[in-house]
């Protein structure tokens, strides 16, 4: 608006000057033109000096309103005749010409004089000096001055209306839309839509479009606040799983410690009591009933090994200490001394590097190594059994223990079965025992958060690995 | 003054504080042919185990025990409170009490020595064990041990 208002200013300026210049050049021309005229229609009065028809000659100027007076001049400068519009006034100064020059001109005070020299037959003959005013330029400026007033307001009015219009059909709609986008982008409130225009123009298919991208959001965002609501959920089930389990694993060593605690009063009963029945009726019966005593005396002997193993296991997870900084080198030596008679008789020998101090429930460990070496000990081969037991860090934040014999071997297919509880590779005339010794082991590493497993071939003896993290 | 109790040809009085007739059984076989003659009092809960020591209601004429082995787990009235009981009495508080139980636990050997029990035995499971297990502390008690004399 300011700028079309400025351009349009600017270029009636621009041909305004460009006229006023061009009606002087006019102006001028006809004034020379004018002195021409006058200035050969007065050489004869000039020559014969005779002034009164040389006025004569210049009152036809009278037809000019626009000359103010007109003046003859003798070659020496003295006025000759004069013609004046509004009557009287003296005959002002002839100004010279400049040298080399018929004519000069000179604007002042709002008029224009004009110096002739009046040449006849080559020879200065006098001068003709003419006033003019320049009326007809400032009249022909106010009229042009009022065209492009009106020109110019005209065309202001037009640019206001259709910039009006413009505002209403482009600017508005836009404004509209840059506020929507900006309440979505503020309050990631995506259910919001921009009004549409209903002009179907590009503007009204670019709202469409946006409204249209806004909907395609609002379902992904949705669809996105839906999948993690679900995930949130599943996560809670997750966890609320994990509670669970933890708890009814808490309640079944609880439930299996109670009633093998509990079974055991009984079973002493029965056992003490075959026992009893052993001594004091053995060969008084018949061998029937010494047998059937005798299988009864076992049976509850071995029941009485399988609860007080499970106590055991249990108390690994119910009963166990906090572990804290414990020296894995003296458990090992409380173990060797736990099992000084089974490795003398044995003829064995039990050797170890130097071992770390590590964070773990001290008699746990000493409960693990006694039950690995006691194994090594116990299913030895042919050759004096040898048990070496290393410690190495393995990437900065464990301990591997291993614990290495010559012993009998496992066979690889046995890796697992070996670690359940109450499994036995071996019948019970072979070798004792209940099968609970690797279990336990295994269960107390796992609650120090570490893992246990076997390497081994048989015949080749085996080795027994335990890792215990360096931190809690 | 102290006596040697057994040696003056009266019978020790024992009383086992004990609901496990199994048990009360085992432990009179186990008492059978000990070296020192004794008469085995039983009280099957910790009620009667009360009226035996303090001489109360059928129990009126009851001795004075010179050993008593108390199972901590009684109906009624627990071995713990017996145990108390006794040793704040003035009169029986020099009877020897020995707290012959199925418990390993480390809180129930802890509070019976809090309470001045004598000793604290867990009831082997084995039979063997169990029969030489109270041959001992019969001997250990009645045989070897000086106690004073009843200061009543």
């Amino acid at each position: 608006m300011l700028v079309s208002g400025a351009a349009l200013l600017l270029a009636c300026l621009a041909f305004g000057a460009y006229d006023v210049f061009a009606l002087r050049q006019a102006i001028v021309h006809n004034l020379s033109i004018l002195a021409q005229i006058a200035g050969s229609n007065s050489v004869s009065a000039l020559l014969f000096n005779d002034p009164h028809e040389a006025e004569k000659t210049l009152s036809a100027l009278k037809a000019a309103p626009n000359i103010l007076s007109a003046h003859i001049y003798t070659t020496d400068g003295q006025p000759f005749a004069a013609y004046s519009r509004d009557r009287g006034g003296e005959a002002p100064t002839l100004p010279p010409i400049p040298a080399g020059q018929t004519e000069a001109r000179w604007f002042q005070d709002g008029q224009i004089v004009l110096v002739r020299s009046i040449i006849f037959q080559g020879k200065p003959t006098g001068s003709v000096y003419i006033q003019s005013d320049l009326r007809e330029i400032n009249d022909r400026l106010k009229r042009y001055a009022g065209i492009a007033a009106i020109v110019l307001l005209t065309s202001l009015l037009a640019a206001l209306l259709v910039s009006s219009i413009f505002q209403r059909a482009v600017a508005e709609p836009i404004t509209h839309l840059a506020g929507i986008a900006g309440v979505v982008s503020r309050d990631k409130d995506y259910s919001v839509r921009a009004t549409p225009t209903g002009s179907g123009d590009e503007l009204a298919t670019l709202i469409e479009t946006f409204n249209e991208m806004l909907a395609q959001i609002q379902e992904r965002d949705g669809a996105l606040k839906k999948a993690h609501g679900e995930l949130e959920q599943q996560v809670q089930a997750v966890a609320r799983r994990a509670e669970e389990l933890t708890r009814s694993n808490t309640e079944l060593e609880q439930f299996a410690y109670v009633a093998s605690h509990d079974l055991q009063e009984p079973l002493r009963m029965v056992a003490s009591y075959t026992q009893l029945l052993a001594k004091r009726y053995k060969g008084r019966l018949d061998s029937d009933a010494d047998e059937f005593i005798a299988y009864a005396v076992d049976g509850a002997h071995r029941m009485q090994l399988l609860i007080g193993d499970l106590l055991a296991y249990c108390r690994v997870g119910t009963k166990g200490e906090e572990p804290r900084e414990t020296s894995s080198e003296a458990a090992l030596e409380q173990a060797l001394l736990n099992l000084q008679g089974a490795i003398q008789e044995s003829g064995g020998v039990v050797t170890h590097d130097p071992l770390p101090t590590v964070i773990a429930d001290g008699a746990q460990l000493v409960q693990l190594f006694q039950n690995v070496v006691g194994n090594a000990i116990k299913y030895r081969s042919a050759e004096l059994p040898r048990v070496h037991v290393s410690a190495n860090k393995n990437g900065g934040n464990e301990w591997i223990f291993s614990m290495r014999d010559n012993g009998l071997g496992i066979d690889p297919k046995y890796f697992e079965k070996i670690f359940v509880m109450f499994q036995r590779l071996h019948g019970r005339e072979e070798f004792s025992g209940t099968g609970i010794g690797l279990t336990v082991c295994k269960k107390i590493a796992e609650r120090h958060g570490g893992r246990m497993w076997v390497e081994s071939e048989p015949g080749k003896g085996s080795t027994f690995y335990f890792a215990l993290p360096e931190k809690r | 003054m102290a006596i040697n109790i057994g040696e003056n040809g009266t019978p020790i009085e024992i009383l086992l504080v004990e609901d496990s007739p199994g048990d009360v059984r085992l432990t009179q076989e186990a008492l059978r042919d000990a070296k020192v003659q004794n008469t085995l009092h039983v009280a099957s809960d910790g009620m009667e185990a009360t009226s035996f020591l303090w001489r109360q209601g059928k129990h009126a004429n009851a001795p004075r025990p010179d050993l008593v082995l108390l199972d901590l787990n009684l109906p009624k009235k627990g071995g713990r409170e017996i145990l108390e009981e006794i040793k704040l009495d003035p009169s029986l508080k020099s009877i020897p009490v020995v707290v012959l139980t199925t418990s390993t636990a480390e809180e129930d050997i802890l509070r019976s020595y809090q309470l001045h029990a004598n000793c604290y035995i867990t009831k082997p499971v084995d039979l063997d064990q169990f029969l030489k297990v109270i041959k001992t502390i019969d001997n250990f008690w009645l045989a070897i041990v000086k106690l004073p004399s009843d200061p009543t």
